[in-house]
């Protein structure tokens, strides 16, 4: 247990000096750097070190607290935590979406030889459908389909573009693991007479775990991007990928700005990160310590 | 009615293609009720092969065979049969007294009746303490006592052993074998064994069963009589060596045909 306190000091510890280096980079280039940047051939290679491309870190933290716009009482930071907020809604929405496709698909591949043949490539080309290209398409399928008193809700395309993300390292890392159990206590469930379900549950799933949980972990923050770049790309307003936008059009006046968002956006997917650390740490509890991942 | 009845049981595996491999050929054996019979032979004999038959985790190409009078299909689906591999394979996230009910939670016992057996299971196998640990904080002897715990629990008539203690070090093997006759009078636990070790065979087995590959086939039944209970001091015994030998020349015999075999796949 104290090596475990440890290790976690240990890697917040590092996670700030990681980050206090950026902060050191960033401003002795913006210090030592060349005003105009630097330029190759007639190319900028270097950006330039004005206030304008390259605000001062604190400039960048003290925006926070002043108001969004001109005379108003909401501050930048209300305004990121409410966008934050708002994606990260979207964003678990779109995980446990991509989750249960996930782990569906990976059920029934793991059933079925011939589901995993014909699915698994479609899988992978799936993904390689830019994201950008797709968001339009889901609002405006959405925006067509209407079963009774249900009607597609904006939000509900950014959340599906996440789950379009999050499903892929969820269904791959599942089915990993439902194939993992090793061939004698598959026989051992044989030899008990125990059904496929049976199997399933009590066998297969408890050794899919540790492939599962680093598989979730990727699948979180897939769903965050997918959120905010659907919200991005079909501009879609509250959340934080809206906010970026917004922010980055002022950024000539107001450089620092569009930072605050960008950091909301980190935030937002630490903290959902964090949550299936969390959510792994208990499943993980009472597993031996070494792990696969 | 024997425990166990093979009958010109054939086994071959990629039938009718170019690596057809006749992992079994006609092979006929009955074990009694309460007998240990352990099955030796070098690898590729079908020793494994045969005990998988007789749990019915394979169909044999040809023949049949019965256990306790039922079909081999019969006597898996009633559990008639506890199982342990050379790998203790316990569950991890499951503790010690859980993993022991596995076998009655698929039977659908409830929860009570589950507990009072795998703490006298625990009892069985001289492992009380270690009811809520988990198994990889046990040691590999230990583990594998579990594993028999589990493969006993819904008080199966036999018991199949793939090399159960192979993984094991020569001083818990030993101490295991001791454990195992004690287990299996204690409970009159029919078993067959598949060992690679021929002390082994000869310590735990009333009879020991020789096989040689290609294809494979028993080529000697050896009877074990070492008078009385054995003990650490039956080791020592002429008897316990004769018995050896026995069965190292039989061994042996089918070692030799198969170097004049050989020297023409050279």
């Amino acid at each position: 247990m104290t090596t475990t306190v440890r290790r976690a000091a240990y890697r917040t510890f590092m996670f700030i000096v990681a980050l206090a280096l950026v902060v050191v980079i960033w401003e002795t280039y913006k210090a030592l750097g060349p005003a105009d940047g630097g330029k190759l051939f007639g190319a900028r290679v270097l950006p330039r070190t004005s206030s304008y491309a390259m605000p001062h870190v604190w400039d960048m933290f003290s925006r926070f607290n002043r108001p969004e716009v001109r005379g108003s009482d909401r501050t930048v930071f209300s305004a990121v935590l409410a966008g934050a907020w708002f994606s990260f809604r979207l964003s678990a929405a779109g995980f446990v979406l991509g989750g249960v496709l996930g782990t569906g698909l990976a059920v029934l591949m793991a059933r079925f030889r011939w589901v995993q043949r014909g699915v698994l490539p479609y899988l992978v080309v799936s993904q390689t459908i830019p994201l950008i290209a797709l968001a339009p398409l889901v609002v405006s399928w959405g925006g067509k389909l209407e079963v009774g008193p249900f009607v597609w809700p904006r939000w509900l395309s950014a959340s599906v573009l996440g789950a379009f993300l999050a499903f892929f390292p969820i269904a791959v890392g599942t089915l990993r693991g439902l194939a993992a159990a090793s061939a004698s206590s598959v026989e051992l469930m044989q030899s008990y007479a125990a059904s496929w379900t049976k199997t399933l549950f009590k066998l297969r799933f408890p050794t899919a775990v540790p492939y599962m949980v680093p598989a979730f972990r990727l699948g979180a923050s897939a769903s965050v991007i997918g959120v905010v770049v659907a919200e991005i790309s079909t501009g879609l307003k509250g959340g934080i990928g809206r906010l970026i936008i917004e922010y980055a059009r002022e950024a000539t006046g107001d450089p620092a700005k569009v930072y605050t968002a960008i950091f909301g956006a980190a935030a937002l997917g630490l903290t959902m990160a964090g949550v299936v650390i969390v959510v792994d740490a208990f499943v993980m509890r009472n597993r031996p310590k070494e792990s696969i991942s | 009615m024997t425990a166990v009845s093979i009958r010109k049981v054939s086994k071959a595996f990629n039938v009718g293609k170019s690596n057809q491999v006749d992992a079994l050929h006609e092979v006929s054996l009955d074990v009694k009720p309460g007998e240990f019979v352990s099955l030796i032979g070098p690898s590729g004999c079908g020793k494994s092969t045969l005990l998988r038959l007789v749990a019915n985790l394979l169909e044999p190409t040809a023949g049949e065979v019965m256990v306790n009078g039922k079909s081999a299909v019969t006597a898996r689906l009633d559990q008639d049969y506890g199982m342990a591999f050379q790998q203790a394979g316990l569950f991890d996230w499951r503790t010690v007294r859980k993993n022991i009910e596995l076998p009655l939670e698929l039977k659908g016992w409830d929860k009570g009746d589950r507990q009072t057996r795998a703490e006298e299971m625990l009892q069985l196998v001289q492992l009380p303490e270690f009811a809520d640990h988990y198994p990889w904080q046990l040691s590999g002897g230990m583990q594998q006592r579990i594993a028999i715990a589990r493969a006993l629990a819904a008080h199966p008539p036999l018991l199949l052993m793939d090399e159960p203690f192979g993984a094991l070090d020569e001083m818990t093997r030993e101490y295991m074998q001791g454990e195992l006759l004690r287990i299996c009078a204690a409970t009159g636990t029919t078993v067959v064994f598949v060992t690679h070790s021929i002390p082994e065979a000869v310590y735990l087995s009333n009879r020991v069963v020789v096989m040689s590959p290609r294809p494979g086939r028993i080529t000697k039944i050896v009877d074990v009589s070492l008078g009385g209970e054995r003990t650490e001091e039956t080791r020592n015994r002429t008897a316990f060596f004769e018995a050896i030998t026995t069965v190292r020349e039989g061994l042996r015999g089918m070692h030799a045909a198969h170097v004049g075999l050989g020297n023409d796949n050279r």
